[in-house]
């Protein structure tokens, strides 16, 4: 079974029942394989901060939303993160490629790459890297905990799970 | 005919026209001026993430189809996420009303005129964007009919109104409380 397809199945059997997403080169054949089955609800939004309100929309009438984008949109975000999902605690999950780290070749990517942990643990939210196979199990955890506890999480895809 | 009516006025005809429908209200004054004139379990209060109001009722319309939704917005607010009249009208939810308060400023932090006092039309990027109608009210007396008038669909409503706050209370309840207040009342 190829990464995705794992990632892909890891998502639909945690409970995530709607996808917002943007594209990334590192989320491409995910992001194929959501449309071509067509199981999971899945929208595509036109800027992060968007998602995040649409996510918290879903939330209050009863869905599990998840964000599926790249790193560089947990900074379009930050906001709406704060005074919006921590200050009413609606649970959403991220679900990040990351950029701008190991085997990067543009340049621009970088400066968001190396912010990226730090940033999440400065917003609070709780991260799960996923850079082998056997860590995709994690994406589970992270819904479950997202859910159980109101808060929201980080799943963060790098690039070495591709190999 | 000039402009006769301010936030107030529309915000007290809105809610002269609601039923059941779940009200999702913008941020500062609007809210204020909404939960003083009728605060309903089925109102939600955006208290922070200024520009995301549409794109929560959004969220809302897709994940509750058997519910209509309305949604108050700004001008000042909408400008802020116009993309997500795009998103909102290419998913077509069919029972989404985003009303827009248009006052020509930011109504919350002193009156500092937007570009829709100048320029810029909102109707027309809503047009834009794929909306299934669009409708501009000038006038106080035309609320309660054209919100009537809607039938099912993605619908943009422009209410033209002068600047200007009422004196209303802040909003008295916790945020955490108003949550779980709105998800019980519409889980009814």
């Amino acid at each position: 079974m190829s990464v995705d397809l794992k990632l892909y199945k890891a998502i639909k059997n945690s409970g995530i029942d709607l996808i917002l997403h943007l594209p990334c080169i590192m989320l491409k054949n995910l992001l194929e394989l959501i449309e071509e089955k067509n199981e999971i609800p899945h929208i595509p939004i036109t800027r992060e901060e968007e998602g995040v309100g649409i996510a918290a929309g879903a939330y209050l009438c009863g869905k599990i939303p998840a964000l599926l984008i790249q790193n560089s949109g947990i900074g379009n975000s930050v906001n709406a993160i704060k005074s919006l999902l921590h200050l009413f605690k609606i649970p959403i999950v991220f679900i990040m490629s990351h950029r701008g780290a190991e085997g990067e070749k543009i340049a621009a990517q970088i400066p968001m790459g190396k912010l990226t942990l730090p940033l999440l643990d400065l917003l609070g939210i709780e991260k799960f890297v996923i850079d082998t196979e056997e860590k995709i199990s994690n994406i589970e955890t992270a819904v479950e905990l997202s859910t159980s506890a109101d808060v929201s999480t980080c799943i963060l895809l790098k690039r070495t799970l591709w190999g | 005919m000039g402009i006769n009516m301010k936030r107030f006025d529309a915000i007290r005809k809105i809610v002269d026209s609601v039923k059941d429908e779940i009200i999702v209200c913008n941020i500062g004054a609007p809210s204020r001026e909404l939960f003083n004139i009728r605060d309903r379990e089925e109102n939600f209060y955006m208290l922070g993430s200024m520009g995301l109001v549409s794109s929560i009722a959004f969220g809302m319309a897709i994940s509750k189809p058997s519910r209509k939704i309305w949604c108050i917005d700004g001008d000042g607010s909408l400008l802020m996420n116009l993309g997500t009249l795009s998103t909102i009208a290419n998913n077509q939810p069919n029972n989404l009303t985003l009303i827009v308060i248009d006052n020509g400023s930011y109504g919350s932090t002193g009156d500092q005129k937007t570009y829709t006092s100048k320029r810029t039309k909102l109707e027309t990027i809503a047009k834009g964007a794929g909306f299934d109608s669009i409708t501009v009210i000038k006038n106080e007396e035309d609320i309660i009919p054209a919100l009537k008038d809607l039938g099912e669909g993605c619908h943009f409503v422009k209410i033209e109104v002068l600047p200007g706050n009422a004196q209303v209370e802040n909003i008295s309840l916790d945020p955490e409380d108003l949550k779980h207040r709105f998800m019980t009342s519409i889980s009814k």
